[in-house]
């Protein structure tokens, strides 16, 4: 086989499986016209899969901060933070991170994915363990395998296996890192994280949250599901991402280890990646203050996502198991959740098509991410859409 | 409980029944993805069931290199056999 050749067979396998003429990947957007719509060939079309759950994308604070930032500083940094120095935005955004989370130290990242891989793949390495949740984030596989540590996947939310796993390391447990996540990205299910932490604890191991979709959803002042629980201050590290709620892009750690900070001489993606540019930063510092101050937003996401999710279960769908703003309709087969995700296009809504293996147990999802920024209105439309769709689909 | 290779071969060819079609012969030498159509969800579904039988945790690094039923059923004996 030529080097090529793998390549094609992703290809030829891509196209037996979705129809000619339709970008399921990629779908080319034309124009954005709010944080909830935007046009898709030619179409107004309501954006239900973006992640944007606190709609902030078009902030008036976020954009002038972007705007003045540019005009100040300039489009990028052209270059990482270990060549050309932490800008005062840098440091700023670090120092509020660490103040929302009460924790000593905080490293902002250019992305959420190279949040976790250079967080993971800095505090792991070659004879270390790390045990994660088998429903992980591919940023989460990926820093694993960069470690070079012992790989251990436990079952999905399942306490138990992963007592069983700790158990059976013996005294490795001490040098085990545990990965978990605050809200799952695919069925938007969380963590029983008491139980985590009590785990954690008893075999004396180290615990990292990925709060990448819970950020700004779950929690008094938007920390997470760390809030929700009352477990601030129990959780080893905490990594984030700035492109969902926060409306940007980047990623974070905090902790209150203060080897965090060892992390910047020793984590290669760190090390090797341009630092965020100035605009960012600068967005992401007045998003997080609205982030912060948002209850009535994470009030409206709430009402949005339980609208949503009941509709959804009273027509029918196999649903995630606990309402979300991340709701994923669970279809057997690829072909039904194409033919579900090109009728709801067709019917104005853009969702996410989930396909195996990317979905849990082999099955396909439709994904809907809700937004504290759709209406009342829109919300009952996709209800509709989805009604409609039932009963010309499935029924 | 089985350590013994040939009883954790055995073991393996009832739990891969599970995952492929029942006229397929399995063989020590079968390859799981080629001839076997063992895709990696279920490779990974297979493991955690394999864990169960076996009392182990398989290291998902330790999978790069296993391609077929012996090799599995070798590394499985791997990580039951005493250090």
């Amino acid at each position: 086989m030529r080097l090529l050749d793998k390549l094609d067979a992703v290809a030829a396998a891509r196209k037996a499986l979705l129809p000619a003429g339709i970008e399921v990947f990629g779908t080319p957007i034309e124009e954005i016209y709010s944080s909830t719509e935007a046009k898709i060939d030619g179409r107004r079309i309501l954006f239900l899969g973006t992640n944007n759950y606190l709609g902030l994308t078009f902030a008036p604070e976020c954009l002038k901060a972007a705007h003045n930032a540019i005009d100040s500083e300039g489009t990028g940094t052209t270059g990482s933070r270990m060549a050309n120095g932490s800008y005062i935005g840098h440091r700023a955004l670090e120092r509020e991170f660490a103040e929302f989370y009460h924790s000593q130290s905080c490293i902002v990242f250019t992305t959420g994915y190279q949040a976790n891989l250079a967080t993971i793949s800095g505090l792991a390495g070659v004879g270390d363990v790390i045990v994660i949740d088998g429903d992980s984030h591919a940023s989460i596989y990926d820093g694993c395998r960069l470690s070079g540590a012992e790989i251990i996947r436990f079952r999905h939310n399942d306490i138990s296996d992963l007592e069983k796993r700790l158990h059976r390391l013996g005294d490795r447990s001490r040098s085990t890192l545990i990965i978990v996540e605050g809200i799952y990205s695919m069925l938007g299910d969380r963590a029983p994280l008491a139980e985590i932490v009590k785990i954690k604890n008893a075999y004396d191991s180290t615990l990292l949250l990925d709060e990448a979709h819970s950020l700004g959803v779950l929690g008094k002042t938007g920390q997470g599901l760390v809030e929700e629980k009352g477990l601030v201050g129990q959780i080893d590290f905490i990594t984030g991402t700035f492109s969902k709620s926060l409306g940007s892009i980047g990623g974070f750690c905090v902790s209150n280890h203060a080897q965090l900070d060892q992390l910047r001489f020793v984590s290669r993606p760190y090390i090797f990646t341009a630092s965020p540019t100035p605009a960012t930063i600068a967005s992401t510092r007045a998003a997080l203050k609205l982030l912060r101050d948002g209850t009535e937003l994470r009030r409206q996401l709430w009402e949005n996502a339980r609208q949503l999710y009941s509709r959804l279960q009273e027509l029918g769908y196999q649903l995630g198991p606990e309402p979300s703003p991340i709701i994923a309709a669970i279809l057997d087969t690829p072909q039904q959740a194409l033919a579900l995700w090109k009728g709801l296009l067709e019917k104005g809504i853009y969702v996410n098509l989930i396909l195996p293996p990317a979905a849990p147990e082999g099955k396909s999802l439709v994904r809907c991410s809700v937004s504290a920024a759709h209406s009342v209105e829109q919300m009952a439309y996709v209800g509709e859409a989805f009604g409609a769709l039932r009963k010309t689909l499935f029924q | 409980m089985a350590s013994d290779y040939n009883d954790i071969l055995h073991a393996l060819c009832m739990h891969l029944r599970k995952f492929c079609d029942p006229d397929v012969e399995i063989t020590p030498q079968t390859d799981l993805i080629n001839q076997l159509a063992i895709d990696s969800v279920k490779l990974l579904n297979l493991i955690m069931e394999l864990e169960d039988e076996f009392d182990i945790s398989v290291p998902l690094n330790a999978l790069a290199d296993v391609q077929t039923v012996h090799e599995l059923a070798n590394l499985i004996h791997q990580i039951k056999s005493p250090k």
